[in-house]
């Protein structure tokens, strides 16, 4: 059950970082978008040996990080729940991969470096994509979505189902707790069960949606998606886009780190 | 089974992104077309309830674990494939923003991989063929299981498939196939069981929910092979131009590099490095650190090694790459450092 609390204050915690009023949180949404969509294609563009070069690219979250008032922990707490699932397919990689790399007098399976690269980049890519929505929040990527001519009822969809998460994980979190304290000590619902505990919540969410659909029709819906105030993309929003990709560029190009490890240890041409 | 950005290259992610992108408009107008406004708020609820759903353990008989519903099915049997394509899609969108399941440039694999076989392959050419013939808890139960693990194992075949196109990790196509069809066999069974439950309970309890959902006029079935041509015809083109790019070099960005800069690896010591190399003689803290010898070795090397040259790769760059790795993290700790003191002392001022 601690799992759905933590989804819930997950849900939360993102949206009340969104309503921060810093300087990263009022560039443009569709800028925002089309940065980070920039940064992780860049970051996934580099072979699977690639380590140093990688590095980097955590300049850009730890701007937004900075600049935003974003709280490291959370973030992190977040980024690394995931990390179990790729570290599950990177691990393989070494036992895969037995060319041998040599560094100064250690001598590593290729695999590793491999699986570094993997580690590395599920890490940024997935930070990137939490600190997005932690900076714009849902309703305004639903209106850079917009922009970029996703269609409506898909754009509805998503925001309706936003905003019905939080509901109905609350009921279920409810029912969870009342069939505990019927069933103490149990693992999980009995799949015996599972057919009445789900489809009673479904015929709820059902009912909830038919309820919906009426006090929206009362107050005008027609299927049109409203968003408001369509803000314009501004000159420093072009410029915000415009300097963080030539950095990813300049950064795919040349290896960064290397070059300032060239100037430290004087190795180098 | 959600496929990370880490695992692809941006070729595969641009082709699933087109594809999806293609499946998701054609699901669009057909469910504006066919279907009054009232069931735009189902739609975001069931959204909603499949991801409630999710958080909702169930002990697995025999084995001492648990598992959850994946959902793709049910959305496919409750909504129709259309409606069920676009609920699958945005909740892989809320999964992949606020959760950091899959990712932005994995989202057009995820939506295909999870929506696409499930509500396009399985839910028309199995569970409607299996349940045509009438409704009934065997005829549900059937559906629902071997739909599921269909639609899963379909899946799954598809995550290798696009991780072995990658080429980001070393996994050999064959072990990595091995591992992962078994694993969603088991994971499709207990999807199916899940689904069938539910389905079955909903049947007795208000089968007009059924009825009008799945079997009414209002949602229309698949043209399948209009969807599937459309589809091929999306993947070659898109593939194709992707693949063009791709063709010379491992991928497109690499290309474009290639063209703007004369080289695909960069390594030539001219421009930045020349003035690195200047400024370096002044700043390297470690000016005799021996390595220069292998350095100068590695320059007579061509511009582009290929795989099997890349052992050789000399103890310098690594070193470099390592002292300069961690110099660049100390930096970026540094930026963000100073940054929030500056900002912690302008909040003073304020205050």
């Amino acid at each position: 059950m601690s799992n759905i609390v933590d989804s819930l204050y997950n849900i939360r915690l993102l949206d009340d970082l969104a309503r921060k009023k810093t300087f990263i949180h009022i560039i443009h949404p569709l800028i925002k978008l089309l940065t980070t969509i920039v940064y992780v294609a860049v970051l996934v563009s580099f072979e699977r040996h690639e380590v140093s070069a990688l590095l980097p690219f955590v300049f850009y979250p730890v701007f937004i990080l900075s600049f935003a008032e974003i709280p490291v922990v959370p973030i992190l707490k977040r980024v690394l729940l995931i990390e179990p699932l790729i570290i599950g397919i990177g691990i393989l990689n070494p036992l895969f991969d037995n060319y041998s790399v040599v560094f100064g007098d250690i001598v590593v399976s290729r695999g590793w470096l491999t699986f570094l690269s993997i580690f590395i980049k599920c890490s940024l890519a997935v930070t990137v994509s939490i600190l997005l929505v932690a900076t714009t929040g849902m309703d305004k990527l639903a209106l850079a979505l917009r922009m970029l001519k996703i269609p409506r009822i898909l754009v509805l969809q998503l925001l309706l189902t936003y905003r019905y998460i939080w509901l109905l994980i609350e009921e279920a979190l409810r029912m969870m707790q009342a069939y505990s304290l019927r069933a103490p000590g149990r693992k999980g619902v009995k799949i015996n069960d599972l057919g009445s505990f789900l489809g009673q919540m479904l015929l709820r969410a059902f009912d909830r949606a038919q309820r919906i659909y009426q006090t929206m029709s009362l107050r005008g819906f027609t299927g049109e998606y409203n968003a408001g105030d369509i803000s314009k993309i501004r000159f420093r929003d072009f410029v915000y886009f415009a300097a963080w990709s030539l950095f990813f560029i300049i950064a795919r190009i040349y290896n960064i780190a290397v070059l300032i490890g060239a100037l430290l240890t004087g190795v180098g041409r | 089974m959600h496929m990370a950005d880490a695992l692809i290259s941006p070729a595969v992610g641009g082709t699933m992104l087109a594809a999806t992108a293609g499946i998701a408009a054609y699901s669009a107008k057909k469910v504006q077309n066919d279907m009054d406004e009232s069931k735009i708020p189902l739609m975001g609820v069931m959204g909603a309830f499949v991801f409630a759903a999710q958080m909702i353990n169930f002990s697995i008989p025999g084995t001492g674990s648990s598992g959850h519903l994946g959902g793709g099915m049910l959305l496919a049997i409750l909504l129709g494939p259309y409606a069920g394509f676009l609920t699958m899609a945005s909740i892989l969108l809320i999964q992949a923003l606020f959760f950091g399941d899959g990712g932005l440039l994995a989202y057009g694999c995820n939506v295909f991989n999870l929506g696409f076989y499930t509500c396009f392959v399985a839910y028309p050419l199995i569970y409607k063929k299996l349940v045509r013939k009438g409704v009934n808890p065997r005829s549900i139960f059937v559906g629902s299981m071997v739909s599921s693990m269909v639609g899963l194992q379909l899946g799954a075949f598809s995550v290798v498939v696009q991780t072995l196109l990658s080429g980001k990790t070393e996994l050999p196509f064959g072990q990595f196939l091995l591992l992962m069809q078994p694993i969603h066999l088991a994971i499709g069974v207990i999807e199916g069981l899940a689904t069938a439950a539910i389905v079955t309970f909903i049947w007795r309890a208000r089968p007009e929910i059924l009825e009008r959902v799945a079997f009414g006029k209002s949602l229309g079935g698949v043209p399948i092979k209009k969807v599937l041509t459309g589809l091929v015809v999306a993947v070659v083109i898109v593939g194709g131009l992707l693949s063009w790019f791709a063709s010379t070099n491992p991928d497109g960005l690499e290309w474009s590099i290639e063209r703007v800069a004369g080289t695909a690896e960069l390594e030539t010591p001219d421009g930045i490095h020349k003035i690195f190399s200047e400024i370096q003689s002044k700043t390297a803290f470690l000016p005799d650190y021996g390595f220069k010898t292998d350095q100068d070795d590695v320059q007579n090397l061509p511009a582009v090694e290929d795989e099997e040259a890349w052992p050789s790769v000399d103890a310098g760059t690594s070193v470099s790459g390592i002292v300069g790795g961690a110099m660049t993290l100390v930096l970026a700790a540094f930026m963000g450092w100073i940054i929030n003191i500056s900002k912690k002392k302008r909040g003073k001022a304020v205050v």
